[in-house]
């Protein structure tokens, strides 16, 4: 078990590290994001009560959005430098690899949202401020849920043609609890929760969450196969 | 042995179409309309058997990794992709009498867990068609056939907490006798059915695959 952590966490130093020294993933999510909710704004016009009563729905699919982009990344630089056929080579559980590079995705992601909150509260009007302990937890819940099965995916369709294609669409039905739930409750709590409805969102979340966590770590290793 | 299965399709599903159509009276309340349901309920009730036969096939190719049971699963997602779609467009029409909800989308749990369940297995046939290594197709196949089979019961709750609209499932002990006999009848016959396009798909698939397997000089 430790040698897991000890692998996974080599994985997801080395990503971090390639990133804080290049910082281009991060710089070109950053941009994407803020043009997706500058879209939004454009879109849905300048009636300022109808943004904020939106915003929790647009802030979550810009984080898709987002997301989706800097997952392909995830396995392919090294599919690209050559280093892919090296890290299966490695002796020991190749789950450390999945387990690695989900929590840099999940890292990257968080750090990302950390910005696009507050940008969408000022863009959008919406009051996210008051209550952002709540929503930040909603946040944990729902980046993780992106980077279980986000990281799945991505592993799935780095061997495939037209991958940039495939991915969304094997993952975005499996997100459609993921965004129901994370948009479900971010909505309860900007209302201020009269109907207690955040809590069963969270749950469901939650549940969510673990059960493609085990799904995901259970069959990896034969994505993983050549 | 085949050949008598396919008859039997024929003869059964002519049969119950010949039934539902023209022998028993139609329901009181919802009028000719719910003639639909006899065609609508059984492709509904196909769908959902070819995708738990392609998890179940899908299960088995990982353990065993034999290319056989990627064919099935491949046969039966076919079919339960033009059932799904079936059953919506049916579904839609029915609906559209019935609920009265206009010529529109309705949001109702089971609707919009079935579309998601047609995208999913599109995205199944789309990611083979994208894959030539038969290996590698039949491994990243069954693993997207064993987690969509997960994931789609769950999509299903929280798209019913979100909203709910659909009546409970109407079982024959709802229905009017006549009513309820012939749909178990059209159960039988689309189940028939079911099982000789599988053969026969499966069959085919068997000798796309060697015609594969043979390589490019063959297929002249």
């Amino acid at each position: 078990m430790s040698e897991l952590f000890r692998r996974s966490s080599a994985i997801l130093w080395k990503d971090l590290l390639t990133e804080t020294r290049t910082r281009q993933g991060f710089t070109a999510m950053l941009s994407f994001s803020a043009l997706v909710l500058l879209l939004f704004s454009f879109a849905f016009g300048p009636d300022a009560a109808l943004l904020a009563r939106l915003s929790g729905g647009l802030v979550w699919v810009a984080i898709v959005f987002t997301g989706t982009l800097s997952l392909g990344r995830a396995f392919q630089s090294e599919e690209l430098a050559g280093g892919a056929q090296l890290l299966r080579l490695y002796p020991g559980d190749v789950r450390a690899l999945y387990l690695g590079k989900l929590a840099g995705n999940f890292l990257l992601l968080a750090a990302l949202e950390t910005l696009l909150f507050p940008a969408a509260a000022i863009l959008f009007g919406a009051e996210f401020g008051p209550h952002a302990p709540g929503l930040a937890f909603v946040a944990l819940l729902g980046t993780l849920g992106f980077s279980v099965i986000g990281t799945f995916f991505a592993a799935l369709t780095v061997h495939l043609r037209a991958r940039e294609l495939l991915l969304p669409i094997l993952l975005f039905p499996a997100l459609v609890p993921v965004v129901l739930g994370s948009v479900g409750a971010t909505d309860a709590m900007l209302a201020g929760d009269p109907l207690g409805r955040a809590s069963g969102w969270l749950r469901l979340l939650a549940a969510y969450d673990v059960i493609m966590f085990v799904v995901c770590v259970w069959i990896f290793p034969i994505v993983l196969e050549e | 042995m085949q050949k008598i299965l396919g008859l039997l399709s024929i003869v059964s599903v002519a049969a119950g179409t010949a039934i539902g159509l023209f022998v028993v009276r139609a329901d009181a309340l919802q009028g000719e309309v719910q003639r639909l349901l006899y065609v609508h309920v059984p492709t509904a009730w196909i769908a959902m058997l070819s995708f738990f036969v392609v998890f179940l096939m899908s299960t088995l190719y990982l353990v065993q990794r034999k290319l056989k049971w990627d064919l099935v699963a491949a046969a039966s997602v076919e079919i339960g992709v033009l059932c799904t779609a079936l059953t919506l467009i049916l579904g839609w029409l029915w609906g559209r009498a019935t609920w009265g909800a206009g010529g529109g989308w309705t949001w109702d749990p089971r609707v919009t867990t079935t579309a998601v369940l047609l995208l999913v297995y599109v995205g199944y046939l789309v990611v083979r068609s994208m894959s030539e290594d038969p290996e590698q197709r039949a491994r990243w196949s069954a693993v997207i056939g064993v987690i969509a089979f997960v994931q789609v019961p769950i999509v299903y709750l929280s798209v019913f907490w979100w909203r709910s609209l659909h009546q409970p499932p109407s079982s024959p002990r709802s229905m009017a006798s006549g009513i309820g006999l012939t749909m178990m009848l059209n159960f039988a016959a689309y189940t028939i059915a079911f099982t000789y396009l599988l053969i026969r798909r499966y069959k085919l698939a068997q000798q796309e695959l060697a015609l594969e397997l043979a390589g490019p000089e063959a297929e002249l």
